[in-house]
This record gives C-alpha cells, sequence and structure tokens, in this order.
C-alpha cells in the first residue's frame, strides 16, 4: 500500500470490514445458496413458476414499490414542514416521526389491522363513503408499508432541506421565477437524490417487512400473501430448501432493484455536476 | 431607473433595524451602501429588492409605489453576497435561468437565449466556463457568473450585497475596477451593500453612510472625505486624529495652529495628512517626538508621540509624501514640531 493514506490503519480498517461482512452478510448468503443447491435445477424452476410464488413476488414487490413511492412524497412533504414552518408542538410531531423505527411490527399491524378493518373506526367510515376495504386485502399491506418506510424518506430528506440555502430561492424569485418554477427547478433537482435515497430504503424494507404486514394483510393465497410468509410456510413444512430456494430469489431480486436505484442516484448526480 | 426611499422602518423584534429612512437615488448613479455590520445596510438593500417587506415606509421605482409587489414583479437584478448560484445547473443554465421561466408570449427562443447567454459571458469574460458547475469555479468567477445571471433579465435597478466580501485582497482590487468599468458601461442604477470604506470611495459614484439604521450622511467620496458631518462619519471614513480641547493642553494645541481662542466645536478631527511635522529648533520644549514609521507606498505614516502635561500620553497619525519624509531624514525618536493645516470640528 503507498503511504498516500491520511488515515492511520487501513489494513486493520479493511480486515475489520472484510470480517464482518464475511460473518454477518456472506457466509449466511451462501449457507442459503448451498442449501439451494440441493435442489436440481427442474425442482427449482417448478418452485419458483408454481404460480403461488408468483402471485406472492407480484404482491410483495408490488406493493414495496407503490408504498415506497407514496412514502417518497408524503416523506418529502413532512420533512418540507418540519424544516420550513414553526408551529406548536413541532418538536414532539418530529419525535413521532421515528416511532415507527422502535415499535415492535407485530404491534403496528395489530393496531393497523383493528383500525382499518371494515369495522374498524376509519376502516368502516371509508367502506361507507367510497366502499373501498383497506385491512385484509393487498391495499392494506401498501397501507403497512408506507407506515413502516415513512421514517427513511423523512430521516433522509430532512438534513438535505435543512443545509438548502435559500438564497438559490431568493434568486430564482428575483429573476422573475414565481415559487412554482422555483420549486420545480430549483428545490426539487436538490431533493431529489435524497428522496430517491429514502425511497430505495423504504422500498428494502418493505419488501423485507413481515411482522405488520401478517396482521393486516389476510394472507390469503393468490391474492394477498406476501414472500417471506410463503417461505414461513415452507419452513413450516420443513421444506428448508423450498424456502431457500424463493428467499435467493428474493435476494437477487432486490439487489437488482437496488443496484438500478443506485445507478438512477449516479446517474442523476452526475447530470447535476455532483460527481 | 430612480430609487426612492419613503420613511421606510424596519423592526427585528426589539432590535431597530432601519429607522426612519428617507432617500433618493437618480438614475445611473453607482452607489455604495457604508456602515458597520449591524447598520441595517443589508436589509435596507433587500427592502428595496422586495425581499423582505418594511414595517412602515414605501419604496418607489421610478416613481411606481412597489412596496406591495413581490421581487418577480420589480424588475431588478439581486447579486448575493454568496452568490446563490444554481448548483445543480451549469454556467449556461444559471445564466439563463432568467430568461426560461418567463411567461411562454415574453420568453425568447432557444437560439435567441444561446446568443444572449453567450454574450452576457463575453462581458464578464468567463465564455470559456459555459459548460462548468458553479462547485468548480473559484470565488471570483462565481461572483461574475452572478453578475452575469442578474444582468440577464435586464434589470432597471442592480442591487449587490456585499459583492466582495468573500473573496481575496487580489481579486477584490479587479473585481472593483471591473465593477466600475463595467457601470459606465451599461449604466444601470446600482446598489451596492459594503462594510469597507476604501471599496465604497473606490467604486461608487455616491456613498450613503448608515449607522444604527438611520443615515449619518449621504455624498460623492469626496464630500464624504473632506467635509463629514457627524463625528461618526469623520471616524468611520479614513484614518484621523481626535483632539478633545478640553482634555488636551490648550497652549500646544495653539501652537500647532489649530485656533483655540475661538474653537468651532469642542472636538477637533484631523486627518493624517493635514498635519505637517517639521524639524524643530528648541527640542526641549517640543512634547512630540517620532516613536515609529510605516511604509505605505508613496506615502509615509508617521507614529508620533505626545507627552502631554496634564493628560496621558497620546498617538498621533501623520502621513507625509514618501520623498518629503527622506528630506527631513527624521530619526526615531526625534523631537518635532507640528503643524495642523486644517481640522474638523463637532460637538
Amino acid at each position: 500500500m503507498p503511504q498516500s493514506h491520511i488515515m492511520p490503519g487501513f489494513r486493520p480498517a479493511l480486515g475489520f470490514t472484510l470480517f464482518y461482512l464475511a460473518l454477518i452478510v456472506l457466509i449466511p448468503l451462501s449457507a442459503m445458496l448451498l442449501k439451494t443447491l440441493q435442489l436440481n435445477l427442474d425442482q427449482f424452476c417448478d418452485i419458483l413458476t408454481s404460480r403461488r410464488v408468483l402471485t406472492s413476488f407480484q404482491v410483495s414487490f408490488g406493493a414495496a414499490l407503490i408504498a415506497a413511492a407514496i412514502a417518497a412524497v408524503l416523506g418529502s412533504v413532512i420533512a418540507w414542514c418540519l424544516v420550513r414552518y414553526p408551529f406548536p408542538g413541532k418538536k414532539i410531531f418530529d419525535a413521532l416521526i421515528d416511532l415507527p423505527f422502535a415499535l415492535p411490527t407485530a404491534v403496528a399491524g395489530i393496531v393497523l389491522a383493528t383500525i382499518y378493518e371494515p369495522k374498524g373506526w376509519i376502516g368502516k367510515w371509508v367502506m361507507e363513503a367510497i366502499g373501498v376495504q383497506i385491512a385484509y386485502k393487498p391495499l392494506g399491506i401498501v397501507f403497512a408499508l408506507i407506515f413502516i418506510g415513512l421514517p427513511f424518506v423523512v430521516r433522509t430528506i430532512e438534513p438535505v432541506l435543512q443545509e438548502f440555502d435559500s438564497a438559490m430561492e431568493e434568486a430564482a424569485a428575483s429573476l422573475g421565477a414565481n415559487r412554482w418554477q422555483a420549486f420545480i427547478e430549483i428545490i426539487l433537482p436538490n431533493i431529489l437524490p435524497a428522496a430517491i435515497t429514502g425511497f430505495a430504503l423504504a422500498f428494502a424494507r418493505g419488501v423485507g417487512e413481515y411482522g405488520s404486514v401478517i396482521f393486516i394483510a389476510g394472507n390469503m393465497p393468490y391474492v394477498s400473501e406476501i414472500v417471506p410468509l410463503l417461505i414461513i410456510t415452507k419452513l413450516e413444512q420443513y421444506d428448508y430448501a423450498g424456502a431457500t430456494a424463493i428467499g435467493l430469489i428474493m435476494l437477487v431480486l432486490s439487489f437488482v432493484l437496488l443496484l438500478l436505484i443506485n445507478g438512477l442516484q449516479w446517474w442523476m448526480r452526475r447530470r447535476n455536476g455532483q460527481l | 431607473m430612480s430609487i426612492t426611499l419613503h420613511k421606510i422602518s424596519k423592526q427585528f423584534g426589539t432590535f431597530k433595524a432601519l429607522d426612519n429612512i428617507n432617500l433618493e437615488i437618480p438614475e445611473g448613479e453607482l452607489v455604495a451602501l457604508l456602515g458597520p455590520s449591524g447598520c441595517g445596510k443589508t436589509t435596507l438593500l433587500r427592502i428595496i429588492a422586495g425581499l423582505e417587506q418594511a414595517d412602515q415606509g414605501d419604496v418607489f421605482l421610478k416613481g411606481d409605489n412597489v412596496t406591495d409587489q413581490p421581487v418577480k414583479n420589480r424588475q431588478i437584478g439581486f447579486v448575493f453576497q454568496h452568490y446563490a448560484l444554481f448548483r445543480h445547473m451549469t454556467v449556461f443554465d444559471n445564466i439563463a435561468f432568467g430568461l426560461r421561466v418567463k411567461p411562454r408570449k415574453q420568453r425568447p427562443s432557444e437560439a435567441q437565449i444561446r446568443d444572449k447567454v453567450h454574450s452576457l459571458l463575453q462581458l464578464v469574460q468567463l465564455d470559456w466556463l459555459h459548460d462548468r458547475f458553479p462547485d468548480q469555479l473559484s470565488g471570483g468567477q462565481r461572483q461574475r457568473i452572478a453578475l452575469a445571471r442578474a444582468l440577464a433579465v435586464e434589470p432597471s435597478v442592480l442591487l449587490l450585497d456585499e459583492p466582495f466580501g468573500a473573496l481575496d485582497a487580489s481579486v477584490r482590487k479587479d473585481l472593483r475596477l471591473w465593477l466600475r468599468h463595467l457601470h459606465h458601461e451599461l449604466n444601470v442604477t446600482s446598489i451596492f451593500v459594503t462594510h469597507d470604506q476604501e471599496e465604497a470611495m473606490e467604486v461608487s459614484s455616491q456613498i450613503v453612510v448608515l449607522n444604527h439604521g438611520k443615515i449619518e450622511q449621504k455624498g460623492t467620496p469626496s464630500e464624504i472625505y473632506d467635509q463629514p458631518k457627524s463625528d461618526f462619519v469623520s471616524r468611520f471614513i479614513g484614518q484621523t486624529n481626535v483632539f478633545h480641547i478640553e482634555d488636551d493642553d490648550h497652549g500646544w494645541l495653539k501652537s500647532t495652529g489649530i485656533i483655540v481662542d475661538d474653537p468651532k466645536g469642542i472636538v477637533a478631527h484631523v486627518r493624517p495628512h493635514n498635519i505637517s511635522v517639521e524639524k524643530t529648533a528648541d527640542p526641549a520644549n517640543s512634547p512630540v517626538y517620532l516613536k515609529d514609521w510605516q511604509h505605505l507606498g508613496g506615502t509615509i505614516r508617521l507614529e508620533l508621540q505626545r507627552n502631554g502635561n496634564h493628560s496621558p500620553a497620546t498617538t498621533i497619525y501623520a502621513e507625509m509624501p514618501n520623498e518629503q519624509f527622506k528630506e527631513l531624514a527624521l530619526q526615531k525618536g526625534e523631537h518635532v514640531t507640528l503643524r495642523i493645516k486644517h481640522a474638523h470640528w463637532f460637538n
């Protein structure tokens, strides 16, 4: 190693990083891969192309993408509100944002299911008003995942908005831009990378979410069954290889999607001259 | 475009930032708002721009009352202290911004925008930087791009907030002259805020001196320097020696040429170049000696120590041309005689 690093301890740090990655990430994941290899290719394909598995993938990834997108928009509005406007009780409101991080997700799931079920407080009202059932339907999954994903978006956008130089907005106004143009042309491009990071975090969390979803989803095969539940079901039937096969595909899909999101961010930074 | 401010007041909490400001700026002037930090000069500039609302008073641009008009309708160009360039846009897009956000009917075509941006870039002599991002520019370059961006919408008033504040000394000197020349070329009414009196003297055609939210004096640089209207202006603009005729020895002051029999005030302010230093014939009776001197280029600044009979020792600053100092051939510690040629009196 050339002596060009200012920080000492490059080797121990790298060693620790690799050791940690191996112990916590790579070894368990390769164990999963090995277990999957017990299946032959036909069996593997049979599992993956079964209608129940395919629909559960659709439900899981679809709900996570929709929920992350909604959370990204709502979270941006909330972060904007928290940073830009003074209002009474702001500190308490700010602290509430983190609650989904701390709450056991099963508790969140039960609470959400109770409120949004057809006879629950809000569920009843929505049912009567527009005839839509939220809990025990795929829509319920989206609701739970928004709840889980929101703090990721708020907490990634907040610091970016706090650092945003409001003189840029004033400059836009002095050049004749109206508020809408200033928002679209100046503010949005500056917070979009953070919003996408928040989106990616909310999405990754949503795909793997189990605790809160199973209480509100209804868990009907072919309709509202999520992939993590299917894995648990396989495990309960002692079909370990089948469970790991589904897990492996889920892992690969998530990885590819996160890679795509990172690529999108890289492209945006480059376009904005930040690379 | 002429600017008129009528009874402008602004308060931040209990702090009175501006107190009943009346000001008239004729078309085509290059005006400096000069004052120490916290005197309200930036607030006044922002009120003219419409970035801040006055608590009381009215702003007129070219005779029209624009007090309730938002900044985007005022046809002003504003250059921010830290430039406020759009970080995610290239230099070209930054300058084109003001043209592209115009309503569709008034918006020039892309080709016209391109011509306009390139001509502005040539004006600020930075055409070769058009595809860079603001983070890749030096401070002086950013400043000039910010100016080009403000000029793109052809403002009738140009407002600059501490335009050279964040730049290093040599870049600052160049940009000052450049701004002055640019103003001659464009002849757009311009106001800039500064706390640097030298900068105000060098660049502007009119100086407005502010202190504690009030206008102390308004005038050309030479009026401000040669006829300061208040004790504050005299101290703030250039260096000055302060003599209190009650504290200082009358006899000595009389010997220097200030007439104390019929004083026009109780405090005399004397500019260093208004003191002439001569060799003394009677060193024993002269209370003033040369303590030290500094080379300021064309002139020499003499640091003179005076031992008073009743008052504590004071330092007096005098300035004289380089050649004269060489002819005098004074030694450190040598006693001298002073002649005061001119003083400003205040009460």
